[in-house]
């Protein structure tokens, strides 16, 4: 039965605001592509026709960060690109998610080195961490329905306790 | 004749007083001499008729770790004329590390000089532009240094407030 069906029978339905968001935004999960190294490329493959992320509502990959849901960090993160990517995900509106693609992203993986940051839960909230270098896009699609169904019972009490930014005052105004 | 057997006779011919090391392994053929030589050999190497080595392909360095001669800059040359390519190589010391820059003969050597000044600290005298590479631009170490240790030096690289 579909919703067609339950229009033509009572013209209504009843739900929460919350589902009713939930369910929109779990539909439209706008990802902001962050194809930093190799990982990039099995990002790429699932936007493709054989993997298909449309078929989750997310084909629209954004390259500006304000106008995204997730943040995919498909690759490996330098100390010198974490500003970077802090940088972006600062710009990102709320309500936000971080998918850690790939072991790099996730600990550092094979670069244990100065240069790499072993993790980048050192300076960013991740919500999912996804194994495999590179993971296969079948595994990114299984984080992004994770993160779907994550989205799906968010309420919109959980961004309650989030202080509000102070109003910046200027001098002698 | 060969351009391998014409290269180094000549390079004598031009440069009596220098002493020229040549160690030629598996068809390859390496050059190593004083550093002090390196930007006179490389012009007269790029802009002999018969030699034309008109292509830089690559700027690194090795660190031996010993107190002399620690450092050996080694340069990869191509000649896109003759099909030949040529290894040269020259000691520096540890205390004050520099060399001439090939710049002005060679354009491609520009980052490769920037990038084994970052790596190592040597200086490349009369470089256009020897700034940092990969490293921050206030970064004080040289990584790929024997005593740099594997993770770094603690606190050294700033990682963005959480
Ligand atoms: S996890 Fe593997 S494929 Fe992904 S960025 Fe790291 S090295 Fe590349």
């Amino acid at each position: 039965m579909g919703l067609e069906a339950k229009l033509m029978s009572d013209g209504f339905i009843t739900t929460t605001i919350d589902a009713l968001v939930g369910w929109a935004r779990e539909s439209s999960v706008w990802p902001m592509p962050l194809g930093i190294s190799c990982c990039g490329i099995e990002m790429m493959a699932v936007a493709g026709p054989k993997y298909d992320i449309a078929r989750f509502g997310s084909e629209v990959m954004r390259f500006t960060p304000r106008q995204c849901d997730v943040l995919l960090v498909a690759g490996t993160v330098t100390y010198k690109m974490s500003h970077v990517v802090k940088k972006i995900y600062d710009q990102m509106p709320d309500p936000k998610w971080v998918i850690a693609m790939g072991v790099c992203t996730s600990t550092g993986g094979m670069y244990r080195s100065y240069s790499v940051v072993q993790g980048i839960d050192h300076f960013l909230p991740v919500d999912i961490y996804l194994a495999g270098c590179p993971p296969r896009p079948d595994n990114l699609l299984n984080a992004l329905m994770l993160i779907q169904d994550k989205i799906k019972h968010t309420r919109a009490r959980d961004f309650q306790n989030i202080p509000l930014l102070e109003p910046v005052k200027v001098n002698g105004n | 004749m060969e351009i391998k057997d014409k290269i180094v006779p000549l390079l004598q011919e031009q440069f009596p007083e220098t002493n020229f090391e040549v160690t030629d392994f598996r068809g390859d053929l390496k050059i190593k001499f004083d550093a002090s030589q390196i930007y006179p050999v490389c012009n007269f190497l790029k802009n002999h008729d018969d030699l034309k080595f008109n292509m830089c392909e690559d700027v690194t360095a090795i660190d031996w770790a010993t107190k002399k001669n620690r450092f050996t800059v080694v340069y990869h040359i191509y000649s896109l004329e003759n099909k030949f390519r040529l290894r040269l190589a020259c000691d520096v010391q540890e205390n004050h590390p520099h060399i001439a820059s090939v710049v002005p003969l060679w354009k491609s050597a520009n980052w490769y000089e920037r990038e084994t000044y970052d790596m190592y600290g040597i200086k490349f005298e009369n470089h256009p532009d020897l700034r940092r590479m990969y490293m921050p631009e206030e970064y004080e170490y040289y990584p790929l240094r024997k005593e740099y240790p594997l993770m770094g030096i603690p606190g050294d690289l700033t990682l963005p407030k959480k």
